[in-house]
């Protein structure tokens, strides 16, 4: 057991290992999660932003934060997938008939998963800067944004993870993300709550994606985050407590 | 510390059930240290079970299993040090080259020079003009060699291989068998497992029959013989068999 933990860092390295190369040499997956994404900005920036009233005269700047959670959201679904194959074709029984710590294989696509979606991300903020996007937020802003997404990438892989250990096949692996994808719609990441029905705004300002755009939002535009980002920490590291409680409990499970 | 041992791998009364569904009913055999054990039975016998039991990757209900003298419920780490599994489906990472695959699980056994190692196996598994491709360009044969030298990194004193045929082309068949003899020639313990007769015929030192759950019958190859009726003589005349005419076309091209 000893010698098991002893190498619990050295097993995580080539796990990682592993994994950095699953993902340089499927750069095609980083492109996929990137382009819906861009595409839903060039569309709702272009074509569908004039007509929208913000309130901001600059609607990339609005956009952004619900565009990268959509992408996370999507990019996630890679890790159910990989984590699913990986089942499947045996690696798991390969990994776990060793004297290797049980859990590292978890998150060595744990880790890939942070290291993907921060790869779309920087591709995706990259693409708004071209189309206007601009951001007057110091050094400390963006760490607060950068860790804001890191957490609720953290928190949606734990649900991929979920997904992927308990899947019966390839599309049931990835089609919990299609609800989340769908999120971001319902909430303020594209026109503001007030325009909406009663009901569907009262849905709309209490679920996860509105504070969390609303915190990322404010901390771009160097404004006061108030308790946005409180209600947006709290959401993500509950998701990621629940999340990971049960992702831990189906591969214990399995294994 | 360990006493002479020459079991490598002792069941006793092993039960397993899938919710309402036994599976395993109290299986008993044990396997010489050295020996090559073929566990023989139909889809759906248990085979993979008991493996998976075996290998530690499954609990067992009830019944003790001792793999290389360590209980597998109480000590799985040591039983993990001391094993190689090659499971049904070739467990090779496909988007790693040959010569990755081998390099990170020498790795995740701590050898000391992981890329000689590496090396060596691809040598000795025929691999080494392949080593730099993709596992994913692999044909089935290559694949389930490149598996099989996988479970061989580190020298692991017994090696299970569960229906290590299956799938594969008669060519690449007999390449597996050769590997297996070569390798209990060596010393190391095999227990496979099998639905082909002939193959527990070709390879094994002991056969087991596993059927619905139980070990029906257990021996060598002449003490099964002997359940049977006694052999009559008769005079049939030999045709060659499917695999041998397609295995001398096959050769012929080759040697042209």
């Amino acid at each position: 057991m000893e010698t098991v933990k002893k190498h619990f860092f050295s097993d995580m390295g080539v796990m990682l290992g592993r994994s950095m190369r699953h993902i340089f040499r499927s750069m095609d997956t980083i492109f996929t999660v990137c382009i819906t994404p861009i595409a839903m900005m060039l569309l709702f920036v272009y074509v569908f932003g004039g007509a929208i009233q913000t309130g901001t005269d600059n609607y990339v700047n609005y956009l952004l934060p619900g565009i990268l959670l959509i992408a996370i959201a999507s990019g996630v679904a890679y890790t159910s997938y990989r984590l699913f194959l990986d089942k499947q074709r045996g690696i798991f029984e390969r990994f776990h008939s060793m004297p290797i710590s049980r859990s590292t294989l978890l998150w060595g696509h744990v880790l890939t998963s942070l290291v993907s979606n921060a790869v779309s991300v920087v591709v995706i903020i990259l693409v708004a800067f071209v189309m206007g996007f601009r951001s007057s937020a110091g050094i400390l802003p963006w760490l607060a944004v950068t860790g804001i997404l890191a957490l609720f990438t953290l928190a949606l892989t734990w649900v991929a993870a979920i997904a992927g250990l308990s899947a019966k096949s390839v599309d049931g692996a990835s089609a919990f993300s299609y609800p989340i994808i769908f999120l971001p719609f319902i909430s303020s990441a594209f026109v503001p709550t007030d325009s909406m029905p009663t009901v569907v705004r009262v849905f709309a300002e209490n679920q996860p994606v509105t504070s969390i755009v609303e915190a990322i939002r404010a901390l771009l535009a160097g404004q006061p985050v108030g308790n946005d980002i409180g209600v947006a920490l709290a959401w993500c590291v509950g998701i990621l407590l629940v999340a990971y409680f049960f992702a831990i409990r189906v591969y214990k499970k399995q294994v | 510390m360990q006493t002479v041992q020459t079991k490598s791998i002792q069941v006793k009364g092993l039960q397993k059930s899938y919710k309402q569904l036994q599976v395993l009913k109290g299986v008993d055999f044990e396997v010489e240290k050295g020996s090559i054990f073929a566990l023989l039975g139909s889809n759906g016998a248990g085979k993979t079970t008991v493996v998976k039991i075996l290998t530690t990757l499954l609990k067992q209900d009830g019944g003790t299993v001792a793999v290389g003298g360590f209980d597998v419920a109480s000590k799985p780490d040591q039983v993990r040090q001391a094993i190689g599994l090659t499971g049904q489906f070739a467990a090779v990472d496909e988007i790693l080259t040959g010569r990755e695959n081998l390099i990170m699980i020498a790795k995740l056994r701590y050898l000391k020079n992981p890329r000689q190692v590496a090396d060596d196996m691809l040598k000795r598994f025929g691999l080494t003009d392949a080593a730099d491709r993709k596992a994913s360009t692999y044909s089935g044969g290559m694949r389930r060699r490149l598996d099989i030298a996988l479970s061989l990194v580190g020298n692991p004193q017994i090696i299970f291989l569960d229906e290590p045929t299956t799938g594969l082309d008669p060519e690449a068949r007999i390449e597996v068998w050769k590997i297996v003899k070569e390798l209990a020639d060596g010393g190391t313990t095999i227990l496979l497992t099998t639905q082909y007769l002939e193959e527990a015929e070709q390879l094994a030192d002991r056969i087991a029959i596993l059927h619905e759950g139980k070990i029906i019958a257990g021996g060598t190859l002449a003490e099964l013989k002997k359940l049977f009726p006694s052999a009559k003589v008769e005079y049939v005349e030999k045709q060659p068999s499917l695999e041998e005419i397609f295995l001398a076309i096959v050769g012929k091209k080759e040697a042209k």
